[in-house]
């Protein structure tokens, strides 16, 4: 009798945890804030990145700035790949990071070792 | 706190409970026994381990999950369970737990210290400019710093110093170490009107430089521009595991939770046993070996790649080499100098050379600049022609010293004598595909002069080492095929595609693509098109003019060889990565059914503590065979073999 209910338990687990990490969950997105001349936006970097998805208006200066609050050394690094931008996040420091927003289009960022994605969409 | 921090405290509080486990073996037992333990491993938890919890719940609550949720719930899972079993009594295993965390904590320890090691490569690059400028401001030279030097100032460099901007010479002159730049390890001869490169260190002479480029405009920013982008871009042979790392955690879990259904419910196995196994399976399939396999070593070969001189784009390009079968050259300027040289001068070399020079002095035609290089060269004193004539399509005559003198071609020297001796020169010479002048004086041939655009001297010995590397080569030209093939004959190429009108260059390049994968050698200004339509494209630079959009592989100094050392390298970088993908798959997909107790019966099992040691040490070997390429032997087969 334990047994069947340690079995329930345990494949109502597996189930959850399918149902948690692999269901469809909505994505916050964040429009940059317009100041004269420039966009920002400020990430919190903290078992991943919030928010995930940034809209960036084409051909305006644009700077990201990231604050790792997560001790984690998977996400000590932020890597724009098209951008060639490889930036080192020391934990609870704002790092501002530019962006060259001059060609329109969908770009991913992600952590030092490509566990975490973020997502760029410059129009 | 710091992970080194973080560490030592972990090491510290778990290693009386390591004596306890070697002292049991000879009787020995921790005082205290399992309260001791209790303490030791609680402060593990809670100084060591908590940010792994802290990351794996803000992860959680994203729906994300990462290596901290495997470490978080293998050492919580160990550390409650432990708890409870102390309350009911039975056997507790808190030290699981705290190995655990040791162990995961020395692979980041090293592991860190590994991945600033290999991102270094473009900061020392950085490091190279020059601070400030001595500019001519007026009359005097002022010390200013760097960021105002502006285009068309003068610099003056003095020995011992680096050159702060690209520019070209307009006084003095000195040899210059450009190997930081360029690789070249031999220091460079610089005079009046050549160009030196910025963060290059002057030696022997003090000179004035006029800025040609400053700030983003130099070869420098260039470079480093161009080596961050490579470090930081994606290998298409990555595209899986950046798959597989979305996945790959959650699968882990459920498989975890499998491994304790099957012990405990269809194999009967207790409570705590079947735990232990799924405990192992969480810690051992840390997926952080994938994840570093291929941007560690693209970072470390791209990086060594710079300092000698070969600028490889990415890694689609890396892996683009791997299969390449073919290297197409282009003939002048890449396996030829460029422009043409004196080979050979039969007869008396000082009287041949010296009336050929008097009687060009005056003239404009290419191949008389050939003969006046070799005078200058030779040092040989002009005379001062009279009664100048230049007849057109032959040659010039004039009268040197009261003598009437020629230099010209076959039909210019008809009419004069032409010893048998000298005659079968002319022949030998011609068949080499060189073109021959005459040099007549009082209607005898004198002496000949043989001028070609001749092969730099490297490129035969580049030839060789791509043919010991089994690769087939063509060499491309727009020349006649006579030219074409002495000139393929002299550096040992394979096969001549001769009479190539330049925008018929990528066709040939598609051509030759249906045999197999191209590699196109070219000076990337008038190849950009054959560079961009062949398999991976290789633009040889010369001076501070480097053509990085056309070429996948930029070859800063202008050196054939060059192109073997840049296939080799992308050779070894990307064999490294698939090592490294190999051992990261072995670690974690291998060790998944060893810690699941899949060869149970076979007596081969893990304990979480061994599956922690063995995760650190995949992230670890994975890290460091990287750095290693620091130290790969670059070399040619063909010298290894000799």
């Amino acid at each position: 009798m334990t047994k069947l209910l340690v079995l329930i338990i345990g494949l109502l687990l597996i189930g959850f945890i399918a149902w948690w990490f692999f269901g469809h969950h909505a994505t916050k997105t964040v429009e940059a804030a317009q100041t004269t001349g420039q966009q920002s936006i400020d990430i919190d970097v903290n078992g991943g990145y919030s928010p995930e998805q940034v809209v960036l208006k084409q051909g305006v200066p644009a700077v990201l700035n990231f604050t790792r609050q997560d001790a984690s050394s998977c996400l000590d690094r932020v890597v724009f790949s098209d951008f060639g931008i490889n930036q080192a996040l020391p934990q609870n420091q704002t790092q501002a990071i530019k962006i060259d927003t001059s060609k329109p289009g969908e770009y991913q960022w992600a952590c030092g070792m490509d566990m975490f994605h973020g997502k760029l969409i410059i129009k | 706190m710091s992970i080194t921090k973080r560490f030592w405290v972990s090491l510290i509080f778990s290693l009386p409970m390591l004596a306890g486990m070697i002292g049991m073996l000879f009787g020995w037992t921790l005082p205290g026994g399992a309260w001791t333990q209790l303490i030791l491993t609680t402060i593990v938890m809670l100084v060591s381990a908590r940010p792994f919890w802290q990351s794996a719940w803000a992860s959680f609550t994203k729906h994300h999950a990462n290596m901290d949720t495997l470490v978080a719930i293998g050492t919580a899972t160990a550390y409650i369970y432990s708890l409870y079993a102390m309350v009911t009594g039975q056997a507790v295993f808190f030290e699981s737990a705290a190995f655990v965390t040791t162990f995961v904590l020395l692979g980041q320890v090293f592991e860190e210290r590994m991945r600033n090691n290999s991102a270094n490569a473009v900061e020392k690059l950085v490091n190279l400019q020059a601070k400030n400028a001595e500019v001519k401001r007026g009359d005097t030279f002022v010390k200013v710093p760097l960021d105002e030097v502006q285009k068309g100032d003068i610099v003056r460099v003095k020995p011992g110093q680096k050159v702060p901007v690209d520019g070209v010479i307009t006084q003095g002159s000195s040899s210059v170490d450009e190997s930081m730049v360029t690789g070249e390890s031999l220091p460079v001869e610089k005079h009046v009107d050549d160009a030196v490169i910025g963060a290059t260190v002057n030696e022997t002479g003090t000179f004035l430089v006029k800025t040609s480029q400053v700030g983003q405009g130099t070869m420098l920013s260039q470079i480093v521009e161009l080596v961050k982008k490579a470090q930081n871009s994606h290998a298409p042979i990555q595209k899986l595991t950046d798959k597989v790392s979305n996945i790959f955690v959650p699968a882990v879990l459920m498989l975890a939770i499998a491994t304790f259904l099957v012990w405990n419910v269809f194999l009967g196995a207790s409570f705590a046993e079947s735990l232990i196994f799924a405990v192992s399976v969480v810690v051992i399939a840390c997926p952080c070996a994938l994840g570093l396999a291929t941007p560690t070593a693209l970072m470390v070969g791209t990086g060594r790649g710079a300092k000698m001189g070969i600028l490889i784009k990415n890694g689609e390009v890396l892996e683009a080499v791997n299969d390449v079968d073919t290297v197409i050259f282009d003939k002048t300027g890449t396996l030829t100098a460029g422009k043409p040289k004196v080979t050979d001068v039969v007869g008396n070399q000082t009287q041949v050379v010296q009336i050929a020079a008097s009687l060009e002095g005056a003239s404009e035609h290419p191949l008389a600049t050939a003969i006046l290089d070799r005078a200058k060269h030779d040092q040989v004193t002009l005379s001062d022609p009279t009664d100048f004539r230049a007849i057109e399509g032959q040659g010039v005559t004039a009268t040197v010293a009261g003598h009437t003198a020629f230099v010209g071609n076959e039909k210019l020297g008809a009419n004069a004598q032409l010893s048998p001796a000298l005659k079968q020169s002319l022949t030998q010479l011609q068949d080499e595909a060189k073109t021959v002048v005459l040099v007549g004086l009082d209607k005898t041939v004198i002496g000949l002069i043989a001028i070609q655009d001749a092969p730099k001297p490297t490129s035969k010995e580049a030839i060789a080492d791509l043919k010991a590397r089994g690769l087939k080569t063509i060499m491309l030209t727009g020349d006649n095929s006579r030219v074409a093939n002495a000139v393929a004959k002299q550096v040992g190429i394979d096969t001549v595609i001769a009479d190539v009108l330049p925008g018929q260059k990528a066709d040939q390049v598609k051509q030759a693509q249906q045999n197999g994968r191209v590699a196109f050698v070219g000076d990337g200004i008038n190849d950009a098109p054959a560079l961009t339509t062949a398999d991976v494209g290789i633009a040889m630079g010369s001076g501070t003019d480097i053509a990085i959009d056309s070429g996948g592989i930029v070859l800063v100094k202008n050196d054939l060889r060059d192109v073997d050392r840049a296939l080799a390298l992308s050779k070894k970088t990307f064999n490294r990565i698939k090592l490294n993908l190999f051992w990261a798959f072995v670690y974690n997909v291998l060790g998944i059914p060893v810690a699941a107790g899949v060869f149970f019966t076979l007596g081969f099992t893990l304990s979480p503590e061994l599956a922690g040691l063995a995760m650190a040490f995949s992230s670890l070997s994975v890290v460091t065979s990287s750095v290693l390429l620091n130290r790969a032997k670059i070399s040619a087969p063909r010298t290894q073999v000799a």
